[in-house]
């Protein structure tokens, strides 16, 4: 038995899975001064009564990074950044405190000048000085050489409470992202490590022992014990409970559009043969361009509950939320309103409904029924055309081959799942404009809690075997080691595969979900004055998000 | 330092699987290093700086550039298709006012091709540039257009497709061909008959830095930008002018390149050679974009970049003086020198060899261009190589005269295959090509 529970904005939701399918769900309004509270309340609902015996683990999913980050509850952190040349730190976007520190490593990954030893323990002594307790440690191509930044960590890291290092976050190659990400990380740590300590004591005194994971935002889980290195990775974990909730309950396998309609904005994700699409480099976060792996999602600013006005006589929907619907008491008519007159909600009070689209109605000069029918199908084309034009981005996004240009791999769904409030409503009439057949899933109300509770453990690493060199780097775990002249790219694979499985049980996965997926094998003759002089291989591994092993609470696969 | 920034637009396509042959400076490592620099640089997260996909060109586009023998699919791989693509894709983003400028960072390169294809020559089989361009004037209507071609090589096969246009202005800055494949490229090569002045050449000496570098742009190339007054500047941006160039000798840093951009302000700029791929082109790309998006590229520098060590010799700069003094000379008379040249006659031939160093085939070649004072010249060229292909080609230029019309139409179609393989009709004003 598993318990699922999603942390939401303004709903915590919660639900009890085991392998014959949902047991018991319920939704509580979330307490954001105190998250405990909502937890408390959605775990007597479902668990009444004594389930040690059968509880085989809790995942959670949670707003409390996200949260930290957009309402800037965050600490300070000292940053130290080894840049080197290349981009200016004037077109950097820096977070206070950062002091640039002298060392140069390039793109092979050799040092071309070393760190400067007590200018770095100048920028130690002065962040004991000004009491700055979380430090961000970042250095230009760390993925390829950690070196410098591991020194710096041994220097800084008596003096303060916790470091990070930028290799450790992602094998991807962006510096600007490394620091912000490396940044967030600090920012949120506290606060993160304070939220886990308190969950774990409430579960542990009810369920010793039970496995707690956390969800992060690539849709994927992790022990929350690992978790308190990298607080930065639950960020935006919510869309992506949404989207592992659709999945785990459609049982998708092709192409298909996912839609959360909500009651300010729609969230917009796509799956390609069942598998969520991916962020090409990382989530952005209020601004902050990240090096998070996360589930691509897009929004768009229509809901329920957006404001609906007619301006120099056109009809205008959204952005904006100026409270819940007319038909609930709301200030302004609303696309929910709409769907209530025109008899395709049964949802609040069609009388107050009705009264609020008649200033629309004059103001278009048609009856209160056309206005009704316009604003629903104004709505709905709006959203269609935002889908339609994430698609179009996803289908021209950049490719490096021929292999890939010539095979022109291009999502073209034909279902579309919807989840939200006014789901019912619209989910027909945008599967028509789509050309996508509708479905909308059992249990969509507690989608991402039951998303969070089936989440497998997601890991991914990144190597590179320069023979040349005679070096291979696994990025993400600043590790290095000596290979033969002859090491090839099934090597990279052999190890890499090795490496992943240890992290992957490390981070607690199932030894049934340990599916491993070659994401990019690529290998390249180095020529040094027309002689080969080595191999640069380059390999990406991964534990894809989905399901775990053995349980099923959807429909039949489409 | 406060710039302003431009919209950025970068075509990126490294062709990570693609080489002429595994050790081949033209191979699939190539851009690898670029890439890093470039991604872990952040460059593509900036908001002015956009990415976008390459196309694949049709047969159509290339037909408008070339006259391929024998025909297009024989002399292109998809590769080429997909290169030149990259710069038609650049062209499309900034003549439809998506972004201010953009850079085609693709390969296989181009400008070593000419008006007539029989097969890869300098690395390059058919010319992304021209390719380019008359696909802006097919899409985009008649436009005076600027190549500048920066690469260390004589960008030859440019110089020779628009040999007669006086539309087109072809400037070619260049290691002296004395010294350096393919041997052409001297201040005396201005252009046909017709479109005298239109073809620019600035041999440099070899070891020429940075300073001589930017001496010819600011004493040659800009002040003659200043009067052909073109629609657009192409860049043909080949980076084997740099120091660590393994196949050239000249000195140019990053700083060099980054500066020459920032001056030349092209609307597109095209990748072409460069074969220090760990050393230069990471260091100079990001040079390069940065210049072209108005931000600061003050700090981007190679790993042993050394000023002091790379600054040339009085001797250098006295011969670029000179160079960039001659040239001026020959621009401002470009207009008198019609008459010495032509004299009485109707038309004037040019014969020359060519050598397919990549493909090792020979080539000879005879031009005619029609005398004309109202357009570029009806051009008939025979062209025989040792494959075997015997072939005549007949070219009207855009605004072609009603005069070199009649005759060009004529030629095509009262000359029998005979002695040819293949006779073919490219009629650039009407986008019209005909082969029997």
């Amino acid at each position: 038995m598993i318990l699922g529970i999603d942390v939401g904005g303004t709903h915590t939701d919660a639900v009890l899975i085991d392998h014959t399918g949902v047991l018991k769900k319920t939704k509580v309004p979330t307490d954001d001064g105190n998250l405990l509270s909502s937890l408390l309340a959605v775990t007597s609902a479902l668990a009444d009564g004594d389930m040690t015996g059968r509880m085989e683990r809790v995942v959670l999913s949670s707003t409390l990074s996200t949260n930290a980050i957009v309402q800037n509850r965050v600490d300070r952190v000292g940053m130290m950044v080894i840049s080197g040349p290349g981009i200016a730190p004037s077109a950097l976007n820096i977070p206070q405190d950062t002091h640039f520190l002298s060392g140069y490593v390039n793109h092979r990954g050799a040092q071309v000048l070393d760190i400067d030893p007590a200018e770095a323990a100048q920028v130690c002594h002065r962040f004991r000085a000004e009491g700055i307790g979380q430090v961000g440690i970042v250095g230009k191509f760390s993925p390829r050489n950690p070196g410098h930044e591991l020194r710096l960590k041994a220097m800084v890291e008596p003096g303060v409470r916790h470091v990070t290092v930028g290799h450790r976050l992602s094998g991807h190659l962006n510096f600007p992202r490394r620091i912000a990400t490396a940044y967030l990380n600090e920012a949120v740590w506290n606060r993160y490590s304070g939220f886990v300590r308190e969950v774990l004591r409430f579960i542990r005194e009810r369920t010793p022992g039970i496995p707690v994971y956390i969800l992060k935002a690539d849709g994927g889980t992790f022990d929350i014990g690992q978790s308190l290195e990298f607080p930065v990775q639950t960020i935006l974990s919510g869309p992506a409970a949404s989207i592992m909730g659709i999945l785990a309950l459609t049982n998708c396998s092709t192409d298909a559009i996912a839609l959360d309609i909500g009651g300010t904005t729609t969230d917009i994700s796509l799956f390609a043969d069942g598998v969520p699409l991916f962020e090409p480099i990382g989530v952005t976060i209020e601004g902050h361009q990240t090096l998070i792996r996360g589930l691509r999602t897009a929004s768009i600013g229509i809901g329920g509950d957006s404001a609906v006005r007619v301006r120099s006589g056109l009809l205008t929907i959204g952005p904006e939320r100026e409270g819940p619907a007319a038909a609930f008491g709301g200030p302004l008519p609303t696309p929910t309103d709409a769907m209530v007159v025109l008899g395709l909600a049964a949802v609040g009070d069609p009388v107050r409904a009705a009264a609020a689209l008649r200033p629309v109605s004059s103001a278009l000069a048609c009856p209160v029924e056309q206005a009704a029918e316009m604003i629903y199908r104004e709505t709905c084309r709006r959203i269609a055309a935002r889908i339609r034009d994430v698609i179009g981005e996803i289908n021209d996004r950049p490719v490096y081959t021929i292999h890939e240009m010539l095979q022109d791999r291009r999502i073209s769904p034909r279902h579309l799942y919807v989840v939200g409030g006014p789901a019912g409503s619209m989910a027909a009439e945008l599967g028509r404009l789509l050309g996508c057949e509708p479905h909308i899933p059992e249990h969509a109300e507690v989608a991402n809690a039951v998303g969070a509770a089936l989440a497998r453990t997601t890991v991914e690493t990144t190597l590179l075997a320069d023979t040349e060199r005679g070096l291979l780097t696994v990025s993400e775990e600043g590790y290095q080691t000596r290979i033969p002249p002859r090491f090839s790219a099934a090597d990279a694979i052999r190890i890499g595969t090795d490496r992943l499985v240890e992290k992957a049980l490390r981070m607690g996965t199932d030894p049934a979900d340990t599916e491993i997926e070659v994401v990019e094998v690529q290998e390249f003759n180095m020529v040094r004055g027309f002689m080969t002089t080595g191999k640069n291989i380059r390999v990406k591994l991964q534990i894809k998000p989905g399901s775990i092993a053995g349980y099923s609470v959807g429909g039949a696969p489409c | 330092m406060l710039k302003k920034e431009k919209r950025t637009g970068v075509i990126f396509f490294p062709a990570f699987d693609w080489a002429i042959s595994p050790n081949h400076p033209e191979r699939e490592e190539r851009l690898l290093y670029t890439q890093d620099q470039v991604f872990e640089e952040g460059l593509l997260d900036f908001p002015n700086i956009l990415e976008f996909k390459p196309r694949v060109a049709r047969a159509a586009d290339i037909a408008r550039a070339h006259i391929c023998v024998p025909d297009v699919a024989s002399v292109t791989t998809e590769s080429h298709l997909i290169s030149a693509g990259g710069a038609i894709a650049a062209a499309d983003k900034v003549l439809s006012g998506t972004v201010d400028n953009a850079f085609a960072l693709v390969r296989p390169p181009g400008h070593h091709a000419m008006l007539v294809v029989h097969g890869a020559r300098g690395f390059c089989n058919v010319n992304i540039e021209a390719i380019m361009i008359e696909y802006i004037r097919k899409h985009y209507g008649p436009k005076r257009i600027a190549v500048v071609d920066t690469d260390c090589h004589h960008g030859d096969g440019t110089q020779d497709i628009y040999w007669n246009d006086p539309d087109t202005l072809c400037i070619s800055m260049h290691q002296d061909g004395r010294t350096l494949y393919p041997g052409t490229g001297f201040t005396d090569e201005i252009g046909g008959p017709n479109a005298l002045g239109a073809t620019i050449n600035i041999p440099l000496p070899p070891r020429t830095s940075d300073e001589g570098f930017l001496m010819a742009l600011d004493r040659v190339i800009l002040p003659i930008l200043d009067e052909f007054r073109p629609d657009l500047v192409i860049n043909s941006a080949g980076q084997d002018n740099h120091y660590t160039d393994p196949i050239t000798n000249m000195r140019i840093s990053a700083q060099g390149y980054a500066l020459l951009n920032e001056r030349l302000a092209p609307h597109i700029a095209v990748l072409e050679g460069g074969y220090s791929i760990e050393a230069a082109l990471p260091y100079v790309n990001v040079g390069i974009i940065l210049a072209m998006a108005g931000l600061d590229y003050s700090r981007v520098r190679e790993p042993d970049y050394d000023p002091a060590a790379l600054r040339q010799s009085a001797e250098i700069t006295r011969a670029v003086e000179e160079v960039s003094h001659g040239v001026m000379t020959l621009w401002r008379n470009r207009r008198s020198l019609k008459k010495n040249l032509v004299g009485q006659a109707a038309a004037l031939k040019r014969r020359k060899s060519i050598h397919y160093d990549t493909d090792g085939i020979s080539e000879r070649q005879e031009e005619t261009v029609r005398i004309c004072d109202d357009c570029g010249g009806m051009v008939a060229v025979e062209s025989a190589a040792d494959t075997g292909n015997r072939i005549l080609a007949v070219i009207l230029p855009g605004r072609c005269c009603p005069a070199c019309r009649s005759e060009g139409e004529r030629l095509f179609e009262r000359t029998g295959r005979g002695r040819y393989d293949r006779i073919y009709l490219q009629d650039r004003e009407r986008d019209l090509y005909l082969e029997k």
